[in-house]
């Protein structure tokens, strides 16, 4: 259990994917003008990941590592480089399964949130965790917990941005930095923050 | 057809003019992550060319053969075939610079670059035109990438694609390397900043505020 938390705030804080490893910097930059836009991304992040890291999970350890098709007298196939493909193709199910599910029965969640979710369909972070669950050999509990910490590292990340945003749109900016360049500029010294937490993990 | 004046016109325009990564932020996600060393952005910045001028010229050819309702899927799997293709010979050829790249040459098919421009623009156009247009996104890409891994390697080790360049302070040069350089935080002040240089040279590129400040006519 404690080797699942630590897995949780070390996914959340340390290995936090848009300020550490620069994953879903897109709409982590694009939708963060307003606060409120940035908590409905960041609930739909936390959603999804937590749906599709532990569902990839499953997918990769039963039909694509090399060997699990050994019952079937094939020992040498090796199916992993086709992960990718069935990565995106569980992404995008899952992304427009979660939208029907919502629109069935939350109508008025689909209605604050729906508007993220296709675009969660080719978003860095969703398919980086898979990838990156597939490269740290994680079990099937460590997936879903990976896949909620750093969703919800994401949601953090993007809402802090979205509310310091939110002030400087008062602020009188070189014409230059306005938008975008401000909001790199902060995001900049946001990870400086948080490469903070990686000095705390490291003992 | 179109005149030669257009496909040069498609082909310099993503460099500085419409740049894919600094004026419609698009494709930063793995940009960044790649960029300590030129090599590494490089090898990236060669990958992303190869597959977007590859499925754009595709994606144009088979362009009146694809339903419209399900032509975000057909373009993703192309992407992704392309992308797995390149993946398997960087593994094959470049077995030590994929391990440094490691997952980000497989995100290269969430790279909003690639997609935006088949769907945008080699959906509606001949082969010749979509190619030589995404080859102008993907050089704009590549220009970014390259310029910030040179600035982030040679100040943080001292050294341009693995040769030194800067004499380190340890080995009895002057140089003593800026070890943030290395960190996660400079790739975002770095891209900043070379996007306020780019609004600057080119004020039309610049965001209009969200709210003028007042004209009380007092001197400040």
């Amino acid at each position: 259990m404690a080797d699942l938390g630590a897995l949780f705030l070390r996914a959340m804080f340390v290995e936090n994917m848009p300020l550490t490893y620069f994953l879903g910097l897109c709409t982590f930059l694009a939708l963060s003008r307003r606060t409120e836009a940035a908590v409905g991304l960041g609930v739909a992040v936390i959603a999804v990941m937590g749906v599709t890291v532990p569902l990839n999970q499953v997918i990769y350890t039963a039909v694509l590592a090399p060997g699990v098709w050994a019952w079937l007298g094939m020992p040498d196939l090796d199916l992993s480089y086709l992960s990718l493909i069935t990565f995106i193709g569980v992404v995008a199910a899952s992304v427009q399964f979660l939208e029907m599910v919502l629109e069935r029965y939350l109508p008025r969640v689909q209605a604050t949130f729906g508007a993220f979710l296709p675009l969660l369909t080719i978003h860095c972070a969703i398919l980086g965790g898979s990838l990156f669950m597939v490269e740290r050999r994680y079990g099937l509990a460590e997936a879903a917990v990976y896949g909620v910490g750093s969703g919800a590292g994401f949601a953090l990340a993007v809402v802090l941005l979205g509310a310091i945003r939110a002030r400087l749109a008062y602020a009188d900016l070189p014409a230059g930095l306005r938008g975008l360049g401000i909001a790199f500029l902060i995001a900049g010294m946001m990870s400086l923050g948080f490469s903070a937490f990686a000095e705390m993990a490291a003992p | 057809m179109a005149g030669r004046e257009s496909l040069w016109n498609a082909l310099t325009a993503p460099l500085i003019r419409q740049n894919p990564v600094t004026l419609q932020i698009l494709g930063i996600c793995s940009a960044l992550a790649v960029t300590t060393s030129l090599a590494t952005a490089f090898t990236l910045s060669v990958s992303l060319t190869v597959v977007v001028v590859l499925s754009a010229g595709l994606i144009s050819l088979i362009r009146r053969h694809i339903p419209n309702s399900i032509r975000l899927i057909v373009q993703i799997i192309i992407i992704a075939s392309l992308v797995i293709v390149i993946d398997q010979i960087l593994q094959a050829w470049f077995f030590a610079l994929s391990q440094r790249l490691s997952v980000f040459v497989s995100l290269i098919a969430t790279n909003c670059i690639v997609l935006g421009r088949t769907e945008s623009f080699a959906r509606s156009n001949p082969p010749l035109l979509s190619m030589v247009d995404a080859l102008g996104s993907g050089l704009g890409y590549s220009l970014v990438l390259t310029v910030i891994g040179a600035c982030r390697e040679l100040f943080g080790s001292g050294k341009l694609a693995g040769v030194a360049v800067l004499p380190l302070a340890d080995e009895g040069g002057w140089f003593t390397p800026l070890s943030l350089m290395l960190l996660a935080p400079s790739a975002f002040f770095l891209l900043g900043g070379l996007i306020w240089a780019i609004r600057s040279l080119r004020p039309e590129q610049a965001e209009p505020p969200e709210f003028p400040p007042h004209e009380t006519g007092e001197a400040r």
